[in-house]
């Protein structure tokens, strides 16, 4: 397991400045560093498209963005995806909780579950399962997608990634 | 007044601030009137103006931001308004172009006509808001509202003007994106 608070101290080191988005479960622990930490610019997006907005107007006023969101969101932000961060290079890390993994979820996670990964596969958006493991592989991979070639990162989060409060 | 008529001189006023301009007639619009390197024309994610405006907003808080949206933008993400109130950036100037209609896909209306868009954002909790229908009050406002602590709304209603032939924005998207970067840094 990652923890949420050393998770985030390491992406502030890594020149994250700007955070926003909203939330899932899964992520419960990442957002209650966001909320009770003063010195982590955290604004709480009402829609993930919204916080993809939110992100792309922070990058370009020189803050390295980070996005949480559910899977569920990817729907509304796909447009977001291909008509602003993909055509303007405007990059940012996606945090991403992957309900439904394996069919093993309530009734309303499973279709988009079994096919988030194909989304993001077909709208060309790197990737990648975060774990415990390859925690430092990803990050250099994400980092270096993000800051070397200006496009978004997903990181896919399972469930007990991260230490939960919820 | 119409909408070419409230873009130029919005456009007259703005001075060195960083404007966020919504996609469809409002950036081809602008683009026509003068490019400017702190302008960012959305050219798609619709909806997303006033997202985009709030973090520039929030990640250069000595910069005045203003967002040029419009009607139609405005309605598809009207949570945005309440987004901007809660976070309460005082550099952040909303303008709305209203025309009530999807202009550039052909005038289809908006909802604007029925819906008072500057009371939304008054009751979200916007510092200021108020509505201009003539240029002499959209000087007035536009320029009491550069100057004081914002989040401020400006509601301009216009009547539709939108010339076809008007071109599309020529720079592309990496260079809209670099440019404003360096105009806005520092």
């Amino acid at each position: 397991m990652i923890s949420s608070q050393k998770f985030i101290e390491q992406l502030q080191a890594d020149g994250f400045g700007f955070f926003t988005g909203v939330p899932c479960s899964l992520l419960s622990g990442l957002f209650a560093v966001l909320e009770n930490q003063s010195d982590v610019p955290y604004i709480p997006a009402v829609r993930e498209d919204a916080g993809v907005g939110l992100c792309a107007g922070a990058y370009l006023g020189g803050k390295l963005p980070v996005l949480l969101m559910q899977n569920s969101g990817i729907g509304y932000c796909l447009n977001a995806f291909t008509s602003l961060n993909l055509i303007y290079k405007l990059p940012v890390l996606v945090i991403m909780s992957w309900r439904g993994y394996g069919g093993n979820d309530a009734p309303e996670h499973i279709v988009m579950g079994d096919i988030n990964e194909k989304i993001l596969e077909t709208a060309g958006l790197p990737h990648a399962v975060l774990t415990a493991d390859n925690e430092r592989d990803v990050m250099r991979t994400a980092l270096e997608t993000i800051k070397g070639e200006e496009l978004p990162f997903t990181l896919l989060i399972k469930k007990g990634t991260f230490d939960e409060r919820h | 007044m119409n909408g070419t008529e409230a873009i130029r001189t919005v456009m007259s006023l703005v001075d060195d601030a960083a404007v966020v301009h919504a996609n469809g007639y409002i950036c081809r619009e602008s683009f026509q009137v003068g490019d400017r390197e702190p302008n960012f024309y959305m050219i798609g994610s619709m909806g997303l103006a006033s997202s985009i405006g709030l973090g520039v907003a929030m990640s250069r808080p000595g910069k005045k931001v203003i967002v040029l949206d419009g009607d139609g933008n405005l309605l598809m993400s009207m949570g945005n308004l309440a987004m901007i109130a809660a976070a309460a950036p005082a550099n952040l100037l909303h303008v709305v172009i209203d025309n009530e209609v999807y202009e550039s896909t052909g005038s289809q209306k908006t909802l604007s006509g029925s819906v008072r868009l500057e009371e939304i954002a008054r009751a979200s909790g916007y510092r200021c808001a108020g509505r201009a229908s003539d240029i002499e009050t959209l000087k007035r406002a536009f320029g009491e509202m550069l100057e004081a602590a914002g989040p401020a709304f400006l509601l301009v209603k216009v009547s539709p003007s939108f010339d076809p032939a008007t071109g599309r924005v020529t720079h592309s998207p990496e260079e809209i994106k670099r440019r404003f970067m360096k105009a806005v840094a520092g």
